[in-house]
Order: C-alpha cells, then structure tokens, then sequence
C-alpha cells in the first residue's frame, strides 16, 4: 500500500507538480452559449471533459497581491474547490476516484475576461499571479465535495456563489473522466471548476474565496507595477 | 556538450555523449542499447506551438495565424529516447510532429528579440504526438490530443545553447520505418525563436525548465503499431519512438 500525500493544511502552498483546471464544466455556462454550441467555431457541444493548466507563473499564497495588467479594468475571479491527489490515479472508475484524493484546497482561477473558448486562454489566464492557492485541508475534512459552496466575497460584500448541484462533472466523475488519458500524480491538483459568470474586481479591491471546512484565501488585487521587472 | 539523462542497472545517471555512446559521472562508458533513455529535461511548464510553419497551416486549412496559437502540455506527457507511444484502439488518426524545443535557461520577463537567445539554457527535440480523432472546438488542441500520458518523446541529449549558434537554420527529418516523410528547415517558421521568447515574456514570466516546443512543418502522417518513428534536428539529434496498441 502506497503511502497517501496528504497536503499540510499549515503551509499556504501544498507541494504541487501541476495544477489542472476544468473549464466549462458548469451547466450554466453552457446554457448560455446555448445555440453557439452547435454553430462555428464550436459546431458540437463538449464531449470529453475540456481542461486548461494553471502553469508555476500563477501560484501564489494567501495575502499575494493579484497583478492586473495596466491595459485590462478588472479582472475575473474564478473561486473554486481544488482536490489534491494523494495516491497516483489512472484510468480509475468514478466509484473509487475520490479514493485517490489526499485533501481539498481553495483557489482562485484568475482570469482576463474573454468571451471566445475556441482556442487556449494562456493570454488571458496564465499570468503571473492568477492562480492565488489557498489553504488546504486532508480528505475527510469534506464529506461531500460537491455539495459544498465557494463564495466569493469582493471587499466584504458577497458577489459570486455556487455549489456543486450545477456541475456538469462532480468531483468524482472528473477526475475518473481525465484520468482515461492523463495519469494524476500525488501533489497534483485539480481544480473543479469557477462558477457561471464569476465576478469582476478591479485594482484596489481585496477578494475573499470562502469554502466551508477548508477557510478562506484573501488576495488583494493591485496594478502590476509599470515596467516590470 | 550533449547532455541525456538515463537509467543504467536500474540506476538514474547525468550522462554525456561519447564517441561511441555515453560517457557516465564515474568515467564508465556505455553503448546507446544499455541505457533507458529518460527525457533530458523534467520540464517546468510547457509550451506548444501550433501552426507555425506556413506549409504545416496551409497543410491544415487554416490560414496562418498573426498571433502564435501557444497552448500548454502536462507533466504526465513526457517520454525519452526509444519511449513506446501507445495508440488508443478508437483512433483512426494519430500523427508524429517534429519539433525543435527551446530549454529557457535564465528568467525571463519583458525580454526583447535582441536579448532572447541569451535566457536559453539549450535545445532538444520534441514529437508532439497528436490524436485527431479527440479533436474539440473548446480550448484546441484540447489536453485530450495533446497531452496524454507518455505521448511526447523528449530528448535524446539537452544540447548547450553555445553549440546552436544559429537556432533558427536547422534542418528537421522526420521517419517512419526508415523512410523519409517530412522534411523541412526551422527557418521557416512563422513565429521564430527569438520572436516567441519576446511575446510570452510580454505578459508571463519564463523560469529556468520552462519548454518551447516550436511547432512542425509539413509532411504529418498515420502511424500505426509497429512503426518507428524518427524525428530529428540538425546539431540537436535524432529521437525514436515506437508507435504500440493500447490492446496487446
């Protein structure tokens, strides 16, 4: 029997390898694209489940600020429950997937907003700094990780909430689905997915993503600095 | 110098290249067939390139692009020298890419074309297997195509910066079975080296690890289990990869 990663719930950063994100997998984003998911450039709605990589450039911790580009108003802030692999998982079936998971973790998939979902976001969600990570907490901390709700609090006023009742992917079946073609390796992470139309900040604000029986991350967000580095 | 990371006797060493094969850390010399190669590289975060031979997008009915299309690889997809690619039963299409891969090799963020070259540690060759077959129009190339596990042979040698001097006049060979399929020149890229370093600089930092794969010209073809697949790099090397059923 293999040992289980159990992220640190003290450390701000679980160790991790790669942080994947589901796009697309709320029920109501995709009832809003409604008709263009048949029309160019899409032409059939989602099969498989779509993903995008939150790459080493955009982690941060609890208190980072948030860096938005001088020519962007205000960014999105993609709350959203992330589970962190504890136990090597490939092509696991949906009843034993969350067996494979060491803990759960609070994240922020920060985003330029875009509308077009045709080609990869890297422009839009891949800077430095959009993906604040938050605290973690072990397995049993949540016993049912799709009913839990992420609320998104923009300078203490609640903007954005949302359990797991509008997935179109629970935990379980996502990771069981991914794991048909990408093996997940203990400190691996995954995130759920942000809610339908998660809420605008601009800089100044401070954003709070609240999950409960994990915590909270706190993450201001600030121009980024003129001429960096 | 010509760098490979390999496994000996079940044994992890950073290897050199020798006349005759590889030179390990304790003076040992071993031949080519007495190694596993693993990829030279673990790699940090990874960049595609899509459509960046104007052949290779004509070839592809697309128009080429005036903005790079760059999408991200995961760590699971990564393979060395002589790796087995496994081809999925459901897949009627399954093609090799011959890359040249760009090793950053100093942070960069901001840098300009001029300054590029000197954030690279060296190069290698990538091939950027893709199955067709799990195409969508969401996020494309979607993960599903084009990061699967063990489906992008890397290496065989991390090649130091200082023996590229001109990246970007590289002939690119590629094989199957021993015959020539593709056949092309890094010259001929739309976006070049330098180029891409600039742009993603623009708006992310680059960190030492981090991989460019820079696209493929034309020339793609099916492969099917059994064939071996040869993609090579001028002054960078010659990487194999043996195409297997997922159903043995």
């Amino acid at each position: 029997m293999t040992r289980m990663f159990v992220p640190d719930p003290r450390g701000p950063i679980p160790a991790t390898r790669a942080v994947y994100a589901a796009a697309l997998n709320r029920q109501a984003t995709l009832a809003a694209l409604g008709d263009a998911l048949s029309r160019d450039p899409y032409r059939e709605p989602p099969r498989a489940p779509i993903l995008h990589l939150k790459p080493a450039n955009t982690w941060i911790g609890p208190g980072d600020p948030i860096p938005c580009p001088r020519d962007v108003p205000a960014l999105r802030m993609g709350g959203t429950l992330g589970l962190v692999i504890g136990r090597t998982a490939s092509r696991v079936a949906p009843a034993e997937a969350l067996d494979h998971v060491g803990g759960w973790l609070i994240a922020n998939d920060v985003s330029v907003p875009y509308e077009s979902h045709y080609r990869p976001a890297i422009k839009q969600r891949c800077r430095d700094g959009f993906c604040p990570i938050g605290p973690a907490a072990p397995a049993a901390a949540l016993a049912e990780p799709d009913r839990c709700e992420v609320v998104i609090e923009i300078d203490g006023r609640i903007r954005g909430r949302a359990d797991g009742s509008g997935l179109v992917r629970g935990a379980a079946r996502l990771l069981s689905d991914i794991s048909a073609f990408i093996t997940f390796e203990p400190g691996d992470v995954l995130l759920i997915g942000e809610p339908h139309d998660s809420p605008l900040a601009e800089p100044g604000a401070t954003v709070r993503i609240l999950i409960d029986g994990i915590g909270s991350v706190t993450n201001p967000v600030r121009w980024e600095p003129a001429g960096t580095p | 110098m010509k760098r490979a990371r390999v496994l000996v006797d079940g044994v992890e060493f950073a290897a050199t290249e020798a006349p005759e094969g590889l030179r390990l850390p304790d003076g040992r010399f071993v031949r080519d067939e007495q190694v596993i190669w693993c990829p030279p590289v673990t790699p940090r975060t990874t960049f595609a390139v899509g459509l960046n031979y104007a052949d290779h997008a004509r070839e592809l009915a697309f128009k080429p692009p005036t903005e790079p299309l760059v999408f991200l690889k995961g760590p699971n997809t990564f393979t060395g020298h002589r790796g087995l690619v496994t081809r999925p039963d459901d897949v009627t299409f399954m093609h090799y890419e011959c890359e040249l891969a760009v090793v950053i090799g100093r942070t960069a963020r901001r840098v300009r074309q001029a300054e590029a070259l000197d954030h690279v540690a060296g190069y290698t060759v990538a091939n950027d297997y893709a199955f067709r077959d799990y195409l969508e129009n969401y996020y494309r190339p979607n993960l599903r195509v084009k990061s699967r596990d063990r489906a992008t042979p890397l290496g065989p040698w991390l090649v130091d910066a200082a023996d590229v001097p001109d990246p970007m006049n590289l002939a690119l060979r590629t094989t199957v079975n021993g015959k020539e399929t593709l056949s092309g020149s890094t010259r001929d890229m739309i976006f070049g080296i330098p180029w891409l370093i600039e742009y993603l600089s623009g708006f992310m930092t680059l960190s030492p690890g981090d991989l460019i794969l820079t696209g493929t010209p034309e020339g793609l073809a099916n492969v099917m289990p059994g064939d071996v697949v040869i993609t090579e790099v001028e002054q960078v090397g010659r990487l194999s990869s043996t195409i297997v059923a997922e159903t043995l």
